[in-house]
């Protein structure tokens, strides 16, 4: 019964998405306010009707409804309960009604936060949301139905695939896709001004929070991702140029030359069609992603269960958005035309370079991520770009954006000064290159050119984000009263890019001093690494809920001092018949010591993966600053100081009223 | 410096810019991108030695033979012919006998695979596409049956 209940509530749901599509357009045609005011109302009934149908394929996961064929499929009945909550989001069906979740969610909060925007944007913003919405709830109910029943109704499910069996990655799609899906609201702003020609300081206030808002979440899900792989796929690498990693990476790179450009519209009424462009272009590679992702076109951990009338699906609609998208803007954009000229040697020059690095870098991996699946199709050959290639690319194209992202934060709006900006700077240069030759040194008693590059770059981008706050602080006659008139987008700005820098040395420093070892050790034999010394005690057995493991210990010295010992695990999940690889991590801030398991020999002895990597958990602590950064930006006071005047009037109105 | 010129030299940098980054893509490009290759290709000796490729088929059964450390040496097999492929490291997970296999690596001068990276997947019913393809249509000519490896209709579930 239930999940008729939200199959029903998801064919409901697409009767009024489609009305939330048409009906504003309608009323913007004939300046009909009824109309145009149908769109929250709407917006918030498909929210309430896709939340409902989530609920309901939940209880069927919390109840193992075996008769659901999507059930039956991922779950089992040993499956610990916080699996089988994100067992939802574990394949291919749940994931879309998760990414619908999502849409709907944000489409809410857009006509609940939106009611100080003109009425004829906001419900236009809606209306594009609502033509997503329709599109994808088709997809769903045509082609990936979670509610499909199965008969006859099996005894056991098949499981969770154990890759999945982890919070990291419990928690990695959600967040992911709120970034993802996010940025939809950005195209639907960006459609919206071309159609009315409207495109202002004001219109760049509005988009800018949701903007930042779907930056920042994408920004976490990639950090989880990466920490997810680090964890559980036993290699210990945090990065691997997987097609399916790339996907999500490039509308990140394109979204962050969008929160910046943003500012340059908002602030200096410039780039006014290259802003609505890349707001078309993030979406489009979300929508990209996704159809990488669920086609079944990649090879890779990714790919899901492959059925080639939905890639076709995801690609027609994907044409569709893109191409109209496209379209009107070819037809609107001359109209947005920019008055104001533009010195390279100011603040929105720089960020029009950072821009370039940015959308430049995206194409670059674009080209090598789509390259091998053209030549696919065209059947020229199967041919597979490797991370070199990646990696030659995308390093020399961050080098000039790292220290662009020092200058960005001095120089001023319209033109700056070199003088003025060489005083500001000479301190945090001076910083950097004797961070960039003392750190490495002291740390890892020599200095590798890449080390140094990363701690020259990484340390110049910290120390220089943090010259807006301090100036911003000085200006004021104390320290507390400077202290409170520092602006949250302030912090955020400043945080971001120290989050970038953070970023940066720790690749710089894992890449250079990162030791990794495969060895075949015999139970009590030990192996020297680095300074650190493994020992191999043995492996017996372990059991788990849903597994049966064969655990490792493996003591670590380091010169006469024990340091720890790890506990690595190979584990065995009967449901699926699947191995997995637990790998155990002893972490500081300055190192981690990973070992996993790798197969078990007659003899007694394994094969093992040991590494050590300095500074790695820097990476994700980077990617978390980066989020913490757009928290503080996209609440700051003066998005909130209009809404506030907004409320306090309706509140007069109202005692006027009564 | 008047206007016009400030505007023509910006394009210049930028087009520069625009160029070193395309240059230094294709070239990296051009080094990096590996073509996948059966084992009859490679026995056909199409492949230059030392050229970066990618070999794709099935673990010959009894082929595997264990070395000092961690060295392995087994037989990569398509339904006509195989080679040798030889690697020093850990094995994945889901390396078996008579399963499907992806090595990176290249051809040495006495036509051995010297893998440097090697790949499987975590499903049973999991073969690579294009070992899959390069399968089909085979008729069970060579040492190994090719029918307990069904086309791919399902790879592994993750994220």
């Amino acid at each position: 019964m239930i999940p008729e209940l939200g199959h029903f509530a998801l064919i409901l749901a697409l009767g009024i998405a489609f009305l939330q599509t048409v009906a504003p357009l309608l009323g913007y045609q004939r300046r009909d306010a009824k109309l145009l005011a149908f769109a929250g109302s709407a917006a918030q009934a498909q929210f309430f009707c896709i939340a409902f149908a989530y609920a309901c394929l939940t209880i069927a996961f919390i109840n193992t409804d075996f008769s659901v064929a999507y059930v039956a499929q991922n779950a089992h009945t040993d499956l610990p309960m916080i699996y089988r909550v994100s067992a939802v989001w574990g394949a291919h069906e749940g994931s879309l009604l998760l990414w619908m979740l999502m849409l709907s969610g944000w489409t809410f909060a857009v006509s609940v936060f939106n009611r100080r925007i003109p009425a004829e944007l906001s419900a236009l913003v809606i209306a594009v949301l609502g033509v997503i919405s329709t599109g994808l709830l088709l997809f769903m109910l045509l082609t990936s139905n979670p509610f499909e029943r199965l008969f006859p109704v099996p005894l056991q499910g098949r499981d969770l695939n154990p890759l999945l069996q982890d919070f990291g990655l419990a928690i990695h799609p959600p967040t992911l896709y709120m970034g993802y899906v996010g940025f939809s609201v950005a195209f639907a702003f960006a459609v919206a001004a071309l159609i009315t020609g409207k495109l202002d300081a004001a219109w760049a206030r509005w988009t800018r929070p949701w903007t930042t808002t779907a930056w920042m979440f994408l920004t976490l899900g990639i950090t989880l991702g990466s920490w997810w792989a680090y964890n559980e796929l036993g290699w210990g690498g945090w990065w691997f140029w997987d097609p399916v990693e790339n996907a999500s990476f490039m509308p990140w790179l394109a979204g962050t030359a969008l929160i910046h450009s943003l500012a340059v519209t908002e602030k200096r009424g410039l780039l006014k069609s290259w802003t609505v462009l890349l707001a078309i272009l993030t979406f489009s590679l979300s929508l990209l992603g996704t159809f990488l992702v669920r086609s079944g076109v990649l090879v890779s951990v990714h790919a899901f269960a492959s059925d080639p009338a939905r890639g076709l699906f995801i690609l027609i609609f994907m044409a569709l958005v893109t191409g109209s998208a496209l379209t009107l803007y070819a037809w609107r954009a001359p109209k947005l035309a920019t008055v104001g000229e533009l010195h390279l040697f100011s603040r929105e020059g720089l960020l029009l370079l950072n821009n370039v690095f940015l959308v430049v870098a995206c194409a670059a991996i674009l080209v090598g991520t789509l390259y091998p699946l053209v030549i696919d199709a065209l059947k020229l050959g199967k041919i597979s770009v490797g991370p070199p290639y990646f990696n030659a690319v995308f390093l020399p194209l961050m080098v000039p954006l790292f220290v662009l992202v020092g200058f960005g934060a001095v120089v001023p709006w319209k033109k700056g000064r070199a003088g003025e900006t060489w005083q500001r700077l000479k301190m945090p240069a001076l910083f950097a290159v004797a961070f960039a030759i003392v750190v490495p040194l002291a740390l890892h008693g020599r200095a590798a050119l890449l080390a140094v590059t990363g701690g020259l770059l990484g340390a110049w981008t910290i120390v220089a984000a943090a010259q807006d706050v301090s100036r911003r602080i000085r200006a004021k006659p104390s320290f507390a009263a400077g202290l409170a008139s520092v602006p949250r987008a302030s912090w955020g700005m400043t945080l971001a890019h120290a989050g970038l820098g953070v970023w940066a040395l720790g690749v710089a420093f894992v890449i250079s001093y990162g030791y990794e070892k495969d060895v075949r050790l015999a139970p009590n034999a030990r192996t020297e690494i680095g300074d650190f010394s493994f020992g191999f005690v043995g492996a017996t057995e372990a059991k788990g809920p849903n597994f049966i493991a064969q655990q490792g210990e493996v003591t670590i010295e380091r010169g006469d001092h024990s340091v720890t010992t790890l506990y690595p695990q190979k584990r065995f999940y009967p449901s699926q018949r699947n191995v997995m690889t637990e790998s155990a991590v002893d972490a500081t801030l300055l190192r981690d010591l990973y070992v996993s398991l790798g197969e078990g020999f007659e003899d007694g002895s394994w094969s093992l993966r040991i590494y050590v990597k300095p500074m790695i958990r820097l990476i994700w602590l980077g990617g978390v600053l980066m989020f913490l950064g757009g928290c503080l930006a996209a609440s700051d006071r003066r998005y909130r100081l209009a809404k506030a005047a907004d409320r306090r009037l309706a509140v007069d109105g109202g005692t006027q009223a009564a | 410096m008047t206007k016009r010129n400030q505007r023509l030299l910006g394009v210049a940098a930028l087009l520069i810019g625009v160029g070193v980054a395309a240059t230094l893509g294709f070239t990296a490009f051009r080094k990096n991108m590996m073509y996948f290759y059966t084992p009859s290709d490679l026995v056909a000796g199409t492949v230059p030695v030392g050229a970066a490729a990618q070999l794709g088929g099935l673990v010959e059964t009894g082929s595997l033979t264990r070395g000092e450390g961690l060295k392995v040496e087994f037989r990569v097999a398509d339904c006509a012919k195989n080679i040798p492929v030889r690697y020093e490291g850990v094995l994945p997970d889901l390396f078996r006998e008579g399963q499907g296999v992806v090595a990176d690596g290249y051809m040495n001068a006495e036509h051995v695979f010297i893998a440097t990276r090697i790949l499987a997947k975590h499903d049973e019913n999991y073969m690579p596409p294009q070992v899959a393809d390069a399968l089909k249509g085979n008729p069970d000519t060579g040492k190994h049956s090719c029918m307990p490896f069904k086309a791919v209709d399902k790879t592994v579930a993750a994220s």
